[in-house]
C-alpha cells in the first residue's frame, strides 16, 4: 500500500497544480494547437525509437545468446554500459561532433542508442529462459534457422520484447536532455518552457497529466500486444539451447555488433577522452571526483534497495494476481515513468515538506524520489523472476504449515533472487544517471557525479566535465557486469 | 550451482547496502545556524565567492546549486515551510517572480544605494550583484569588422541569411526579445521578429553552443553574452578561440545589459545573516571578484577589472530599460511561438 501511494504522489501532485486556477486555464492550455502538435511530435519519435530499439535489442540479444558470436560474454557487457550514458551526455557529443544532426534525426539517433539495453536485457533473459525444444521441434519439421528465428523464437521473447519496448517508449516522453539538445520540439519542451521561462507551474502540470495520460494508453496497449506467456513443452529442468552457427551471417553480425558498439559506447567516450586532452582546466579535482563519486553510490544505492523493496510487493501481485486493483497499482507506477524528473521532483518538494518536513532533502527522500521514477524498472524484474518460480513450490510450502507471507519471504523471492537483483542493478544504473530531481532534492551539499556533471558543462568548462562523466560510466559498468553474471547464472530478469 | 548463485545475490545486495551506513550520518542539518542559499548560478562561477563569504564574515554557508528558473518553483512549492534564506539568480526574472508572489522581503535602501535604479528591483526586494552585455560573435574569417551589425535592424539584413545563430531556450535571449517589445512596442517587435525568422537563423541550445559554432565557422554571427567568449579563451587559451566579439553601443537592445541578482527569502530565520551576505556581494571584495574570475561587469560604480579587456560598462549603456519589466516573458513566448521562433 506504501508502494501504490507513492506511485500515486505525482499524480496527486499534478491534479493540485493542474486546478488551482480552475477548469477554464486547464481547457485552454489543452486546446492550444501546440499541446497537440507536440503531443504528436513526442509520439512519433516514441514510435520510432521504440521500434529500433525492438529490432536492435532482439537482435543483438539473439546474438548474444544464442550464437557462436565471438567473444559473446565481453560483448554482452559493453551492449548493456550504454545504459549508464546520460541522454544530455550522448546528445552533447553528437551535436557537438556532427551538428546536420539537430532535429527528429538526432533525437532518435541519441535515444536509441542509450534506450535499446532495455530491450536487449529483458529479451536476453528470455532467450536463456526459453525452453529450447519448439525449436527443435520447428527445424526437425524442415524450417530453416531464420524461418525457426520467425515463427518461434520471436513468438518466445515477445512479452519480453514489449515489455522493454514499453520502458523505451516511456522513457522517450519523459526525457528532456536529448530533445533539447538536438532541438526538437518534444512535449517535455513545452513543460520546461512553462517552467523555465514564465514561472508558472500551472501548464506544466497540466501538461504532465497529458504525458500521464499518454504512458497509461501504451501500458495498456503493451498489455495488449504482449500476447500469451512463454509456452514449456517439456516438463523436466529447463536445457540450455545448443550454439546456432553463425556460418556466412557471421562477417555480418560481428561487423554490425562492431558498430553498434562503436556509436553507442565509442563515440560518447572518444568525445570524453579528447575533452580530457583538450581542456587546460582539466587538474584533475581528485578529491572532488571521490566525494561525487562516492555521493553517487550512495544515493543510486539507497534509490535501488528502495526501489525494489517497493517493486516486490506490486510485482508478487502481479504476477500471481489479476484484479482491477492490482492492475492499477501496477498502471500508476507506470504512469510516472512518463514524467520528466523535473515534475516528480517538484511533486516530492510539494508533498515532502509538508508531510515528511525532517526528511526533506535527506537521502532517504532523494531515494524515495527514485523509487516513484524508476519504480517500473523493479517491477517489471520481480514480476519476470515471480512468473518463473514454479508455484508448485509455493504449494508445498503452505501445506508443510508455513503461512503466506512466510512462504513468500521463505520460498518465493530466494527463487526469484538473481531476477530482483538484476532489477536492482538496472535501477542503480538509471539513478546514477538521473539529474532534476536530484538537483531538487539532494541533501544540501551533497554532490553527484550526475550534478557536477552538469555544473561544469553549465559553466561552459567541458574538460573539466570530462572526468566526471568518465567515472560516471565506470560506476556504471560495475552493475553491468554484475548484471551480466546473474543473467548468465539463469536466464532473467 | 543455487547456492553459488545465492552466494553472487547477497554479494551485491551487501554491496548496495554498504553506504547506507554512510548515508546515516548526513540526514541532519535543519537545526544549524548555517546560512541556507538556493544558487541559480553555478559554483563554478560563484562557489569561490561563496568561499570568500565564509572567510570574510564566519558565517557558516550551505548552497543548493540549480537553475534560477527550477529553483524559483522549488522555493514557491516548499512554501511557507522553506529553510531558504537568500536566493542568488542568474537574472532578474526568477527574481521577479518569487517578488509577485510575496516570497522575498524588502532590502534596507542603503544597500538598494549602492546601485543605479536600473540594477535593482522597483519594490525594493532585491538587488543586481553583476552584470552582464549581449554581444555579437562573429567568426573575422567571415566578417569583415566594416561589416559588423551595428544596431538590431542590422541583423535582419538578408546578407546573413542561415549565418546567424541564437539559443530559443536561453533565458538571456528570451530577456534580449522582451526588451526589444518594451523598447519598440508589441508590433515593432513582432515586425523585428518577423524578418529575424525569415532570414532563416540557426538554432542552438545554448550560448556555448552558438559560440563553439562561430569559432568552428559554422556561423558567421551569433548572439550571446560576453563572457562565455573569456570562459573559453580562459579554459582553451587564446591562440584557440578564433571568434571574436562585437560589443553594440548606444541605446539598442542588441547591446541589452541583463543583470544576476539576489533577494532575500521572506519568513527567513536568519534574516541578519542573509543581509550581511548581500552587503558582501557588492562590497568592494565581492564586486572585484564578478570582474576578475567571472569578467562580468561590476554593479557597484568605480570598480573595474584589470584582468580581462572589457570595453567599460558606461561605453555600451545598452538600452534604457527596466530590468523589473522583463519578467513580462509570457507574452514574450507567445509572440516567439506566433513567429515560429520558440
Amino acid at each position: 500500500m506504501l508502494s501504490a501511494a507513492a506511485a500515486l504522489i505525482p499524480l496527486g501532485y499534478l491534479a493540485v497544480r493542474s486546478f488551482e486556477h480552475g477548469a477554464g486555464t486547464v481547457w485552454r492550455v489543452l486546446w492550444r494547437d501546440r499541446t497537440v502538435e507536440l503531443a504528436a511530435r513526442s509520439l512519433a519519435l516514441a514510435g520510432a525509437v521504440t521500434a529500433a530499439c525492438l529490432v536492435l535489442g532482439v537482435l543483438a540479444a539473439w546474438l548474444v545468446v544464442r550464437s557462436d558470436l565471438p567473444a559473446r560474454r565481453p560483448v554482452a557487457v559493453l551492449l548493456v554500459l550504454p545504459l549508464a550514458v546520460p541522454s544530455y551526455v550522448s546528445g552533447f557529443t553528437w551535436i557537438a561532433e556532427w551538428p546536420v544532426l539537430a532535429g527528429f534525426s538526432g533525437a532518435f539517433l541519441v535515444l536509441t542508442l542509450v534506450s535499446f539495453p532495455y530491450v536487449l536485457l529483458p529479451v536476453a533473459a528470455a532467450l536463456r529462459a526459453a525452453d529450447p525444444g519448439v525449436e527443435e521441434v520447428a527445424r526437425s519439421l524442415g524450417k530453416t534457422s531464420w524461418q525457426t528465428f520467425l515463427v518461434v523464437t520471436l513468438r518466445q521473447v515477445r512479452p519480453a520484447a514489449t515489455a522493454g519496448g514499453l520502458l523505451v517508449a516511456l522513457y522517450v516522453l519523459s526525457d528532456f536532455g536529448a530533445v533539447s539538445l538536438m532541438r526538437y520540439e518534444a512535449f517535455t519542451m513545452g513543460i520546461y518552457t512553462s517552467y523555465r521561462a514564465t514561472f508558472d507551474r500551472t501548464p506544466a502540470a497540466i501538461l504532465g497529466c497529458v504525458l500521464v495520460v499518454l504512458a497509461i494508453a501504451l501500458t495498456i496497449g503493451e498489455r495488449r500486444a504482449r500476447g500469451a506467456a512463454a509456452v514449456r513443452s517439456s516438463r523436466g529442468a529447463p536445457r540450455t539451447a545448443a550454439v546456432v552457427p553463425l556460418r556466412r551471417a557471421r562477417i555480418p553480425a560481428v561487423l554490425g555488433v562492431l558498430g553498434l558498439i562503436t556509436v553507442s559506447l565509442g563515440v560518447p567516450v572518444y568525445s570524453l577522452v579528447r575533452w580530457l586532452v583538450i581542456g587546460s582546466s582539466a587538474g584533475i579535482d581528485m578529491a572532488g571526483l571521490v566525494s561525487a563519486a562516492t555521493g553517487t553510490v550512495t544515493v543510486s544505492a539507497l534509490g535501488a534497495l528502495l526501489t525494489v523493496l517497493m517493486a516486490i510487493p506490486i510485482g508478487i501481485l502481479a504476477a500471481r494476481h489479476r484484479g482491477p486493483v492490482v492492475r492499477g497499482v501496477e498502471l500508476a507506477s507506470f504512469a510516472g515513468h512518463a514524467l520528466p524528473g523535473i515534475t516528480i521532483g517538484l511533486a516530492l518538494v510539494f508533498f515532502g515538506i509538508r508531510l515528511a518536513p525532517a526528511l526533506y532533502q535527506t537521502t532517504p527522500m532523494l531515494a524515495f524520489a527514485y523509487a516513484v521514477l524508476f519504480l517500473p524498472l523493479a517491477v517489471g524484474a520481480v514480476r519476470t523472476g515471480v512468473s518463473n518460480a514454479p508455484p508448485v513450490l509455493e504449494d508445498v510450502s503452505r501445506s508443510l504449515g508455513k503461512g503466506r507471507a512466510a512462504t513468500q519471504l521463505l520460498v518465493t523471492l530466494p527463487l526469484a533472487a538473481p531476477s530482483i537483483v538484476a532489477g536492482a542493478a538496472l535501477v542503480f544504473l538509471t539513478c546514477a544517471k538521473e539529474l532534476p530531481a536530484t538537483l531538487l532534492l539532494r541533501p544540501t551539499e551533497v554532490d553527484t557525479l550526475a550534478t557536477e556533471l552538469w555544473s561544469k558543462t553549465e559553466g561552459a568548462a567541458f574538460a573539466a566535465a570530462a572526468p566526471y562523466a568518465a567515472v560516471l560510466l565506470v560506476v556504471a559498468a560495475l552493475p553491468a557486469l554484475l548484471l551480466d553474471r546473474f543473467l548468465h547464472t539463469r536466464g532473467l530478469p | 550451482m543455487l547456492s553459488r548463485r545465492r552466494v553472487g545475490a547477497v554479494a551485491l545486495l551487501l554491496t548496495l547496502l554498504a553506504p547506507t551506513a554512510v548515508a546515516c550520518g548526513n540526514g541532519d542539518g535543519s537545526g544549524s545556524d548555517a546560512l541556507v542559499v538556493y544558487s541559480g548560478r553555478t559554483e563554478q562561477l560563484v562557489g569561490g565567492l561563496l568561499d570568500q563569504l565564509r572567510e570574510a564574515t564566519g558565517q557558516d554557508v550551505e548552497v543548493r546549486y540549480g537553475s534560477s528558473a527550477e529553483l524559483a518553483a522549488q522555493i514557491l512549492e516548499e512554501g511557507d515551510r522553506s529553510r531558504v534564506d537568500l536566493f542568488f539568480s542568474q537574472d532578474a526574472g526568477a527574481l521577479g517572480a518569487l517578488s509577485d508572489e510575496g516570497r522575498l522581503a524588502q532590502l534596507p535602501a542603503d544597500v538598494l544605494n549602492l546601485v543605479a535604479d536600473k540594477y535593482r528591483a522597483d519594490d525594493g526586494t532585491w538587488v543586481a550583484t553583476s552584470a552582464r552585455a549581449r554581444v555579437v560573435a562573429y567568426d573575422p574569417a567571415q566578417v569583415r569588422d566594416s561589416d559588423l551589425p551595428s544596431n538590431l535592424d542590422a541583423v535582419v539584413d538578408p546578407k546573413w541569411r542561415g549565418k546567424i545563430g541564437y539559443a530559443p531556450t536561453n533565458g538571456s535571449w528570451q530577456a534580449f526579445v522582451t526588451s526589444v517589445r518594451v523598447l519598440r512596442g508589441e508590433d515593432g517587435a513582432r515586425d523585428w521578429l518577423t524578418k529575424f525568422a525569415a532570414n532563416e537563423p540557426k538554432r542552438f541550445e545554448n550560448n556555448i553552443a552558438i559560440l563553439d559554432a562561430v569559432n568552428k565557422g559554422q556561423l558567421a554571427l551569433g548572439l550571446i553574452n560576453h563572457y562565455y567568449w573569456y570562459a573559453k579563451v580562459t579554459e582553451e587559451g587564446a591562440d584557440q578561440v578564433k571568434a571574436r566579439l562585437h560589443f553594440v553601443p548606444g541605446n539598442d537592445p542588441l547591446g541589452l545589459v541583463n543583470v544576476a541578482g539576489v533577494g532575500i527569502v521572506n519568513g527567513s530565520d536568519r534574516a541578519d545573516a542573509a543581509l550581511k551576505a548581500v552587503r558582501f556581494m557588492l562590497s568592494e571584495q565581492g564586486q572585484r571578484y564578478f570582474a576578475d574570475q567571472t569578467a562580468e561587469y561590476p554593479v557597484v560604480k568605480g570598480i573595474t577589472t584589470t584582468k580581462h579587456k572589457l570595453p567599460p560598462l558606461d561605453e555600451i549603456h545598452g538600452p534604457d530599460i527596466d530590468l523589473s519589466k522583463l519578467s513580462s516573458l509570457q507574452q514574450t513566448l507567445a509572440m516567439l511561438q506566433e513567429v515560429g521562433l520558440s
